[in-house]
């Protein structure tokens, strides 16, 4: 059996081809004149130049975070491009324009650029390297007075939502990561949902990184004003290098007076080859603000790739009786390491959070818990649930649990469970006895143990994070 | 149906089995008894496939087919089902998305069609009858927060929904009340046809009141040192296993 193991582990990641396209990249190396090109690229306004040299400023004196459970090697931030896009002579007025080449590349990664064909009702944004190229179904959100389009868009576009809401929830000076974002960030996706408006699809953006030696910086921007909802799903893939590449996004979320935000992730970035070469280095800050009363921010996470993650989707519950909720799968397998978990920073009366967290260890993977549920003073009677569950698959793999808790009132509640278990062979003899070969019982034993976060994706995605799931821990039992 | 000839398996670098002579014919029911530690486990868990199991000598025909190579699932697809004694926990799975999914494995192993959810539904309900469980238990996590006796009873509806040919049950008695006892056993009489045949293994004798068997085993040390009718068992729980080994001694 050690033989098809073996074989199952070493599968190669099914997204890790790459895309052959002219692109104008900059040269490697980060200084304020590089800031200023990706500016000028962008042709932003000063506003926006001056914001980027100052958190450039910042980031020079701060220091790449040394807490996190993580190894890997040291980032040489000089030796990176920090801007590629795909050439194009002009600017795209529609999708007929856009680059076969590039409309290709998203069809191999089951993701429809063409309106037409797209039956299922998710606009997408898809972002390749360093800029968007394609959104679809503008049109129709335009109609709801939707604004879906790439950040770049948005700064000439909404230049006045942007200059309000950008640095809102994650300032420049925020953390290392969010700093060097700041500075060079490319593209991304910007989403407002105006007063009273319910998005009657779900959004989407699709990252790409497809040129070598580059990092992506992207940065999300989502505003639900009063009453508002949307879904939003992010998915990313990267094609296998040999060398590390360097992915460090900031999303930011505002939620109004009694609006709802749904932001769902399935991260599978090339993760690295069996003895950890290669791989795509995760450092992203994810932050909501429920700033309205009764307002409602969830993230659900689905995290396979990435040789490392670190991530803390977060949520500040500002407004009095707004709900944060924290959904995650987090898997490592072969040489990944993560670092993942969420905050909640209640600060309004009677907010309410739910962190449900599934870690799955497979390999030599290192997986690790990082939590916090904080609770002010005059968060009087506020209520943190939370539950950690590891699993274990091999004796190789690691799991970690970090929960930090602060109460700073007499009212509130926490709860925290946690548990550990090991995949065993006697679950998976007891399958097979059953009749149902290694791979598929794997699949629905983790399955099983993830279903409390996969329910809360949207249909569609649910479908393809099972899948996936199935597929990074392919063989790993033995 | 199935041949055992000089079967030996070891677990751990240490022998278990050392030369397990049997031969079932369709429509027999055997039991395989012992005292603890003689190996009656081990032969079910080798002859499903266990992958702790090192079989070091002899053969397993199973329809005129060696088994031993065979992957655990490919045996259950040729109908052997084991009964466990400890049923395993999945969490999250439910019973019927976990049975259904057997069910069609073995189902394509054989080119018949796959059931889908209505079908299934149906088949397992009217299953679920022959071990009196209640429908609430369709949606339930595998096992999970079941108690001794609700694991017993998922075993056998397991097995009349999976209709094996071969059936190994493992201690399905211990940890049963007489009257869930009564009610495995009257499951597993149920699901008996001229066509399949039932290996017992237990320690007492009093399973075998509800299950009778055809042919008695003793199996000590790793051996069957005695065989015959149920009469066997009678004797057994009047003499306890010592006799056994009396008699062995005797002979030796």
């Amino acid at each position: 059996m050690a033989e098809t193991i073996e074989e199952l582990v070493s599968q190669e990641y099914k997204y890790g081809f790459t895309t052959d396209i002219e692109s104008d990249t900059i040269p490697v190396g980060l200084s304020e004149d590089v800031v200023r090109i990706i500016s000028a690229k962008k042709n932003e306004p000063e506003w926006l130049t001056e914001w980027r040299l100052k958190a450039f400023r910042v980031w020079k004196t701060m220091e790449e975070p040394r807490w996190p459970n993580l190894k890997y090697a040291k980032i040489d931030y000089q030796s990176i491009s920090y801007y590629s896009s795909p050439k194009q002579a002009k600017k795209l007025n529609s999708l007929d324009e856009v680059d076969p080449i590039l409309l290709d590349t998203y069809a191999r990664l089951g993701i429809s650029l063409t309106e037409q064909k797209r039956l299922t009702g998710v606009a997408v944004d898809a972002v390749f390297d360093s800029v968007s190229v394609a959104t679809t179904f503008k049109e129709t959100l335009k109609e709801k007075g939707i604004i879906f389009c790439s950040f770049s868009d948005a700064v000439h576009e909404h230049p006045e939502l942007v200059k309000k809401y950008l640095g809102s929830v994650v300032p420049y000076a925020d953390n290392y990561f969010a700093a060097l974002n700041s500075a060079v960030f490319s593209d991304g996706s910007f989403c407002f949902i105006p007063k009273g408006v319910r998005c009657p699809m779900e959004l989407s953006t699709y990252f790409r990184i497809n040129a070598s030696n580059t990092g992506q910086f992207e940065r999300t921007l989502i505003i639900a004003e009063d009453n508002a909802y949307v879904s939003y799903l992010e998915g990313c893939t990267a094609p296998m290098r040999d060398e590390n590449q360097l992915h460090a996004a900031v999303v930011e979320l505002v939620a109004l007076d009694y609006a709802e935000i749904k932001y769902s992730t399935v991260q599978n970035w090339y993760a690295g080859d069996k003895d950890g070469k290669g791989g795509i280095y995760n450092f992203v800050t994810k932050r909501g603000k429920c700033q309205g009363v009764k307002s409602k921010i969830a993230w659900t996470q689905v995290e396979t790739g990435s040789a490392i993650t670190w991530k803390y989707p977060s949520v500040i519950l500002q407004g009095d009786d707004s709900i944060g909720e924290f959904y995650s799968v987090a898997v490592v397998n072969n040489r990944q390491d993560a670092d993942t978990g969420t905050k909640m920073h209640h600060i309004g009366k009677n907010t309410r959070s739910t962190i449900i967290s599934k870690g799955i260890s497979a390999g030599r993977g290192n997986n690790t818990y990082r939590g916090l549920v904080s609770i002010g003073k005059n968060a009087t009677n506020s209520r943190n649930y939370t539950q950690c569950d590891s699993m274990l698959i091999g004796n190789k793999c690691s799991a970690n649990t970090f929960p930090y808790i602060e109460v700073k009132n007499s009212t509130s509640s926490v709860e925290h469970e946690a548990s550990t278990s090991k995949i065993g062979e006697d679950q998976i003899f007891y399958c097979k006895q059953r009749g149902i070969n290694t791979e598929n019982a794997v699949s629905m034993i983790i399955n099983g143990f993830a279903k409390e976060v996969f329910k809360n994706l949207p249909m569609e995605f649910a479908v393809e994070a099972q899948k996936l799931l199935g597929i990074s821990l392919e063989g790993s039992v033995g | 149906m199935i041949e055992i000839k000089n079967l030996h398996a070891s677990v751990n670098g240490k022998q278990i089995l050392k030369g397990i002579n049997l031969s079932i014919k369709a429509g027999e029911v055997h039991a395989i008894m012992g005292p603890n530690g003689s190996g009656k486990s081990t032969l079910a868990q080798v002859l499903s496939g266990h992958p702790a199991y090192e079989v070091t000598e002899g053969t397993v025909t199973f329809e005129g087919q060696d088994i031993l190579d065979m992957e655990p699932e490919k045996r259950a697809h040729a109908g052997v089902f084991l009964a466990f004694q400890y049923p395993v926990e999945i969490p999250g799975v439910s019973n019927s998305y976990f049975l259904k999914a057997g069910l069609n494995e073995i189902r394509k192993s054989r080119g018949q069609e796959e059931l889908d959810s209505m079908q299934f539904l149906k088949l397992l309900k009217e299953k679920m009858k022959v071990v009196e469980m209640d429908h609430s238990f369709i949606n339930r996590p595998v096992n999970e927060g079941f108690s001794g006796g609700e694991k017993k009873r998922n075993e056998i509806l397991q097995m009349a929904v999976l209709e094996p040919k071969l059936a190994i049950l493992d201690e399905t008695d211990s940890g049963l009340d007489i009257d869930a006892l009564k009610i495995v056993s009257a499951g597993v009489n149920k699901l008996k046809s001229p066509t399949n045949a039932t290996i017992v293994v237990t320690h007492y004798q009093r399973l075998l009141n509800y299950i009778v068997p055809d042919f008695v085993h003793v199996l000590v040390n790793g051996r069957i040192v005695k065989s015959g009718g149920k009469e066997l068992a009678m004797e057994l729980e009047a003499n306890g296993y010592d006799f056994i080994k009396e008699e062995m001694l005797q002979s030796a």
